[in-house]
């Protein structure tokens, strides 16, 4: 199928359809389409829209495969446990409608009585979402019962095995089966992110075609940007999937000064160096540099900090996230991080040699995709970064620089996974 | 028919009996994990893979078709 990018006006399609009142909501989209409901999951599938929580999974196959069972379940993962990430949170507070529509008619399709809307705790969006379902009851909008849940703020705890796990009254940890197997309480649950719910609620809308002639053939449609480091404006951003990287930093007013290479896609994705600048950011178009457009957040490097440092940071926080389930990740994170932290701060080579091995040993053996998040990370950084590996391993560490990615605070050992 | 050994990451403990008794198809790594194959287990190993899946002390274990 193509993509008839040219007819693509350019306007956001979610950002510009803010509204904190049902009845502001309804002015800008008109009301729920129920009629497509029996035809949401073809339309979604020919859609070619994919999963905007990192895995670019096709949505309508998603939600085919919790079609027709029994007992079934939504979950609306607001968890963005990504740190860099910043465009959940504000989807969910500029446009709760939008995303609560694409929910309750994605329920209504595969047959869900219940939607839940996980959201990080402490962020004040759980009572911001609360007052939008209490508008929606009022106005007589909607008739799928919807709640909130609040899971711990960890990492992992926005897997949606996890997410789906503690909205059943379980643990935020992921668990060796899918959502769509058996998520809350055992239910077939469909979990998704919140910029792929608000897509289904303009494609129900709309329509395929008009959905596709944004984005590229691969992965249609615009998607949600969260731009920051040596950018002059870093904030949220929409445009189609495809644009180059050149583009998105233009958007954001262009770097400030001179940068050495591009976090892609989070803590969980990818460096790569400014010379692929040019290739579109879609996940076909990151592909060959092993890296993915992730949860769509783009960190640009300044020149002056040292790449191999921020790495040690992410890796070393990344580490302390793990849900102490699996032996491979519980382990060999943080003996991943500690030899990268070597080659950094020691000039180690034995610790370099340890290292590439280690990420071949680590790769794919957790039950869910965290330790594989970590070892592309990290292996990104020994190709974007290789220069200055060379540098610190002949003994010529840097100073650092000045700290570009946000490391939040780890929870509390006695804030369980509950 | 052909099977293939899989491990519960979450159940598996590292108690490296498996390994013990199917070293053909199962190493360990460097904190005690097993590693498995990615491959079919071959008709003459069936036997000491069925063994090994039972005595796994955590049950993570198993062979599955494919």
């Amino acid at each position: 199928m193509s993509a008839p990018q040219q007819r693509y006006d350019g306007r956001p399609r979610l950002l510009s359809r803010q509204a904190a009142s049902i009845a502001e909501h309804m002015r800008a989209v008109g009301p729920l389409p129920k009629s497509v409901v029996p035809q949401l999951i073809d339309l979604v599938t020919a859609s070619g829209l994919r999963g905007r929580g990192g895995g670019w999974f096709p949505s309508g196959r998603k939600m085919a495969s919790v079609f027709g069972r029994d007992n079934r379940y939504v979950v609306v993962n607001g968890m963005e446990g990504e740190p860099a990430s910043g465009k959940d949170k504000l989807l969910l507070r500029l446009a709760p409608h939008l995303v609560l529509d694409g929910a309750e008619l994605a329920a209504l399709a595969v047959g869900a009585d219940r939607i839940t809307v996980a959201v990080h705790r402490g962020t004040g969006l759980a009572g911001h979402v609360l007052s939008a379902i209490a508008d929606r009851v009022a106005a007589g909008w909607g008739e799928v019962e919807i709640d909130v849940s609040e899971p711990p703020s960890r990492y992992v705890s926005s897997e949606s095995t996890a997410v789906a796990g503690f909205v059943g009254g379980g643990e935020a940890r992921p668990k060796a089966d899918s959502a769509r197997v058996s998520g809350v309480d055992g239910r077939p649950t469909l979990v998704s992110n919140v910029e792929t719910f608000a897509h289904i609620a303009l494609i129900a809308r709309y329509g395929p075609n008009w959905f596709r002639q944004a984005g590229t053939a691969d992965a249609p449609g615009t998607a949600l940007f969260t731009v920051s480091g040596a950018v002059r404006n870093p904030g949220v951003y929409e445009l189609p999937v495809g644009v180059s990287g050149e583009t998105i930093l233009r958007v954001a007013n262009g770097c400030r000064e001179p940068i050495s290479a591009l976090l892609v896609g989070g803590y969980g994705g990818a460096w790569i160096p400014p010379t692929q600048l040019h290739r579109p950011f879609s996940p076909e178009g990151l592909a060959p540099l092993g890296a993915s457009l992730g949860a769509g957040i783009v960190v640009a490097l300044p020149a002056r900090t040292c790449g191999l440092f921020e790495t040690v940071r992410v890796a070393s926080w990344m580490a302390a996230q793990t849900a102490n389930q699996c032996g491979p990740c519980f382990k060999g994170l943080p003996a991943i991080a500690d030899d990268f932290a070597m080659i950094a701060r020691d000039c180690s080579r034995a610790a370099y040699e340890r290292l590439r091995f280690r990420l071949g040993v680590v790769n794919g053996r957790g039950a869910c995709a965290h330790p594989d998040g970590v070892v592309k990370f990290v292996d990104s950084a020994l190709k974007t970064f290789a220069l200055d590996i060379r540098r610190h391993l002949s003994g010529q560490p840097c100073p650092g620089g000045p700290r570009v990615l946000p490391i939040p605070e780890l929870p509390a050992e006695s804030e369980d996974w509950r | 028919m052909t099977e293939q050994l899989k491990v519960d990451m979450i159940a598996c403990d590292g108690h490296g009996v498996c390994a013990e008794l199917v070293p053909e198809l199962i190493g360990l790594d460097e904190w005690g994990y097993p590693v498995l194959a990615n491959a079919p287990v071959p008709r003459e190993l069936r036997k000491h893979a069925r063994k090994a899946v039972t005595l796994c002390p955590k049950l993570a274990l198993s062979l599955s078709n494919r």
